[in-house]
């Protein structure tokens, strides 16, 4: 594939030198050429507008047909369901119009291209056309703001009164993430760098007795349909966690604690077994499986089958292994997820055991 | 550059200047044109360096697992056996992103044509202060030598992405790039900033004094208003970055807080206490956004003169395009905060953001539909220019209509950082820029050379870029719908990524297709300098007064007096009540030209 597509680069780099040189000369041959456009010139270069027009319509049909399984699935987060929709509104809104003004435009290039002895219309001014396409974008664009404004309160408005929410700290370092749960009193506790002596690496604050009971964890464990709410701190650097499937995200900021919430609402089972997932996994396990023959055949090892999780990336770049700085997300029920939680060490357990060794 | 020899010949025998020296001429020169000439063929250099880069690291997204000597030959050691190294893969892609946009884009772009067109257009002999227009070139020269250099730094070049957030920029323990490398940045764009304010103030003043007897700001080109205005924003804005930047020098050399706090970096606490990085992405994004338009107001005001000469047509709602210049200036500088919706500021401020943000898509709006209504019933003349100038609307209408999603506090969310909003910024302002440099290089190297560009190669290199600019980056929305995230130095290591590598490979392919194109415009534009064929004195028959002035480049511009305007520079197939154009047989009418007989002056 690889060779075949340098191959391909390098004939079409050549064609076109080719291609260029043989224009030049014919180019140099009249001499009488002034380089301004000819009726000519603009005959081709209007038809090829028309032509450019529709590859981009074609383009894009393309895309939506080879590309949509690339668009993320149903989210699996309770707020993730507006956006989705708004997200909608906002694409359907912004492809009628792209479609509109493209046309338009290319197609008057083609439509009004020159010809000598045609007359272009003395047309410099016009109130009525002016006042109408600005008062139709203020209509649209206010309708789009309220809407947002509506979501986004929704979402950022984060209450640690209302419900029973659950609260996790997210600890992002170069170049991994901890997950920090507040344990049977739903607090955290104190935690600074400056803390940060031997297995406390999180500088939690030893002698803060709501930091006793908090769990550290290398996976993120969610339980169903329970509200979260995720303090964020950063050791060293900004980082930016990014939890597509909820889609959710924030960035880590040393110095100061940032939140975000949402409500999970399909376990990571669900997920797995939906139509859309089954279909994506399938598909990139065929690549995977095609991809591990050439490195069989090279002598190195085969990929391993890939089955789905949940994860946390970090979106805004923090050094070189920036690429490779995630987590796992696991979305379960109630039982099970209490169940996962029994069988962590609480930070108090870690201490003292690190003490009696 | 045979053209501007005999120049000399003229400046003799009109002013009587004494014997021009190599040096007077080509270096230390502080005529405008000449320097408008130096800003260009810098940028040009700085845009190869800057798209080469863009082309590496475009490979290493295609081919992660591929081996290209082609790293080893031009990365050195961080390219060993022909792997790219992960560090100078954030390197190229952070030295990429400030070469384009402040080299290329806007010293290259504005500072290319704002020093020509200025003086020309609005009948000046040369700019306010030719010595401070000579000094804020030689600043930006040395400010890219700077840059450049900064390459080859031990650890590597800034490597914090073009943003340069604290703390990964101001720390070398978090990446080697943060050392020599980051310093040198950091030199380069105070001295950049120097440059660019002497430059802006230069054009404003030059606007405001110099225009010539009759010119008023309503019969200014829109290119003026571009620049003046473009001007003014960068007076505004510019200076914020430096105070970040110097902010910035300070948390790094000097051990103060600005922006850190509370950080454990290799094993030790830093003294640092109180600061904050979301106060560097204020300063930084105060600049950062106007610095948008900064770079696409000229490229519009380009498009705006050349759409409306080449349509035979004036452009329509001049007033409504001056307004959406002004409305989209003052909003620039309000809407940083879209930058920021999860930055970990107030939600609050994210909600005035999302207002003002998409406020801002009112003014963009009107100039696409009055650029559309401009080609409607226009007698359209498709030459290089023109192509590049409805490609410039119609990349800025399939870039700015993502910005409706990206402007949206709550749609940010989730594409936030991901390659939705680079293939969103690289179609609106970075194509859309691009080919408004190339639209202006087109239309007015032969005021610059006194040659005309081979039109066919101008042909070829548009279609290529065209279809090559759409290729790379209408797929790109695609595979950042999918999530995945931009500045990874490889997808691998996320299977769920697996399906987009054919993506990436296409996407590279007409990246590395469309690098090529630019090749056939660099021969272009260098054998047209040397052997092109000689330039008429107006050969677009276009109506602004720079076409007025001789062929052959002289000190102050107009050999005689400089010449009176009459009108606006839009009278293109202006008729009389009897149908007839105003003057006979001539689809144009110069601003020199006097109103004719019975002939209305309209909307001006």
């Amino acid at each position: 594939m690889t060779v075949f597509l340098t191959i391909v680069v390098i004939a079409l780099f050549g064609i076109t030198l080719w291609q260029m040189s043989k224009i030049l000369k014919l180019s140099q041959l009249k001499n009488e050429d002034s380089q301004v456009a000819n009726d000519k010139d603009n005959n081709i270069h209007g038809k090829l507008m028309l032509a450019f027009v529709i590859f981009m319509y074609l383009l894009t049909v393309y895309c939506f047909v080879q590309y949509h399984t690339f668009f993320l699935p149903e989210s699996a987060s309770e707020h993730g369901v507006d956006y989705d929709q708004l997200m909608m509104i906002s694409m359907v809104l912004i492809f009628v119009v792209q479609f509109l003004t493209q046309g338009l435009l290319h197609f008057f290039a083609y439509k009004y291209r020159g010809k000598k002895g045609n007359k272009a219309l003395f047309f410099a001014d016009n109130d009525k056309l002016e006042f109408i396409w600005t008062i139709i974008p203020v209509i649209v664009l206010a309708g789009l703001i309220i809407y947002g404004l509506f979501t986004w309160t929704d979402i950022m408005n984060i209450d640690e009164e209302e419900g029973d929410p659950l609260i996790i700290e997210l600890y992002a370092y170069q170049f991994d993430w901890r997950a920090r749960y507040s344990g049977e009193d739903n607090v955290l506790g104190k935690a600074n760098v400056r803390y940060i002596e031997g297995i406390n690496t999180l500088g939690v604050d030893v002698s803060d007795n709501y930091g006793k009971d908090d769990k550290i964890t290398n996976e993120l464990h969610l339980p169903v349909n329970r509200k979260v709410i995720f303090k964020m701190r950063s050791q060293d650097i900004l980082h930016s966690a990014y939890m597509p499937f909820f889609r959710a995200q924030m960035n880590v900021v040393p110095g100061m604690i940032t939140e975000f919430s949402y409500t999970p609402t399909m376990t990571s089972e669900e997920m797995r077994n939906s139509e859309f997932m089954v279909e994506k996994v399938a598909t990139i396990n065929k690549i995977r499986k095609e991809k591990s023959k050439k490195l069989v055949a090279a002598g190195d090892e085969a990929l391993e089958e890939y089955t789905f999780d949940y994860y946390l990336l970090c979106n805004k770049i923090c050094g070189v292994s920036h690429y490779n700085m995630q987590m796992k997300i696991i979305v379960e029920s109630e039982e099970d997820y209490n169940a996962w939680l029994k069988t962590q060490q609480t930070f108090g357990e870690q201490l003292s055991a690190q003490a009696s060794n | 550059m045979s053209a501007i020899v005999h120049a000399d010949d003229h400046a003799h025998d009109d002013h009587g200047h004494h014997k021009e020296t190599f040096i007077t001429k080509y270096i230390f020169n502080q005529d405008h044109k000449m320097i408008s000439k130096q800003y260009l063929i810098t940028g040009l250099i700085m845009g190869i360096i800057g798209i080469a880069m863009s082309l590496l690291f475009r490979m290493q997204l295609a081919w992660p697992d591929h081996k290209f000597t082609i790293y080893e030959v031009l990365l050195g050691k961080f390219g060993e056996d022909g792997v790219m190294d992960p560090s100078i893969y954030l390197a190229l892609v952070t030295i990429h992103g400030t070469i384009m946009v402040f080299f290329v884009l806007t010293a290259g772009l504005s500072g290319t044509f704002s020093n020509l067109l200025i003086p020309l257009q609005i009948g000046a002999r040369d700019m306010a202060s030719g010595f401070l227009n000579m000094v804020s070139y030689w600043l930006f020269f040395l400010s890219s030598v700077i840059m450049v250099l900064s390459l080859f730094a031990e650890a590597g070049p800034a490597s914090a992405g073009w943003t340069v957030y604290p703390p990964l920029s101001a720390l070398p323990q978090a990446i080697g790039g943060s050392g020599t490398g980051m310093t040198l940045w950091l030199v380069s764009m105070a001295i950049f900033i120097a440059s660019s304010l002497l430059g802006s103030l230069n054009y404003v003043v030059t606007v405001i004094n110099l225009r010539t007897k009759g010119m008023s700001m309503t019969r200014m080109p829109l290119t003026i208003w571009a620049f003046f205005v473009t001007a003014i924003i960068g007076i505004v804005s510019f200076p914020v970055l430096l105070s970040a930047a110097l902010l910035l020098i300070m948390d790094r050399s000097f051990g103060t807080s600005f922006y850190l706090s509370d950080i454990y970096i290799q094993g030790e606490v830093l003294h640092n206490q109180g600061g904050s990085p979301v106060l560097f992405e204020h300063l930084f994004w105060f600049l950062g956004h106007p610095e948008v338009y900064i770079v696409l107001l000229p490229a519009l005001g380009i498009t705006s003169e050349i759409i409306a000469t080449n349509s035979r047509k004036p452009i329509f709602g001049y007033r409504a395009m001056v307004a959406s210049i002004l409305a989209i200036a003052f909003l620039s500088t309000i809407v940083w905060g879209h930058h920021m919706f999860i930055s970990g500021m107030n939600p609050f401020l994210g909600s005035v953001f999302t207002f003002t943000t998409l406020l801002i898509a009112i003014p963009s709006a009107v100039k696409a539909f009055n650029y559309i209504t401009t080609l409607w019933k226009g007698n359209l003349q498709l030459n290089p220019a023109m192509l590049f100038s409805i490609g410039l609307v119609s990349t800025f209408i399939t870039g700015g209509l993502t910005g409706i999603i990206l402007g949206d506090s709550t749609l940010d969310i989730n594409v936030h950082d991901t390659y939705f909003v680079v293939a969103h910024f690289h179609l609106v302002m970075g194509i859309s820029a691009l080919y408004g440099l190339f639209a202006g290089v087109y239309h007015w190297f032969p005021k610059m050379y006194g040659k005309m560009m081979n039109k066919n190669l101008g042909y070829i290199h548009f279609w290529v870029t065209a279809i090559g600019a759409y290729g790379v980056f209408f797929p790109m929305h695609f595979i950042g719908m999918a999530g995945l995230p931009r500045r990874y130095y490889t997808n691998s290591n996320f299977p769920y990524f697996d399906d987009l590598t054919d993506t990436n490979v296409l996407i590279t392919v007409f990246a590395l297709i469309t690098g090529a194109a630019q090749l056939v415009f660099l021969y272009n534009f260098i054998s047209s300098i040397f052997y092109g064929k000689k330039a008429v004195q107006n050969p677009w028959k276009s109506n602004t007064l720079e076409w007025t002035t001789p062929v052959e480049h002289m000190h102050g511009n107009w050999p005689g007096a400089i010449p009176h305007v009459y009108r606006w520079p839009y009278d293109y197939s202006k008729t009389n009540e009897n149908g007839e154009y105003v003057i006979a047989g001539q689809d144009f009418v110069s601003q020199i030209t006097p109103l004719q007989e019975n002939e209305e002056e309209m909307h001006h």
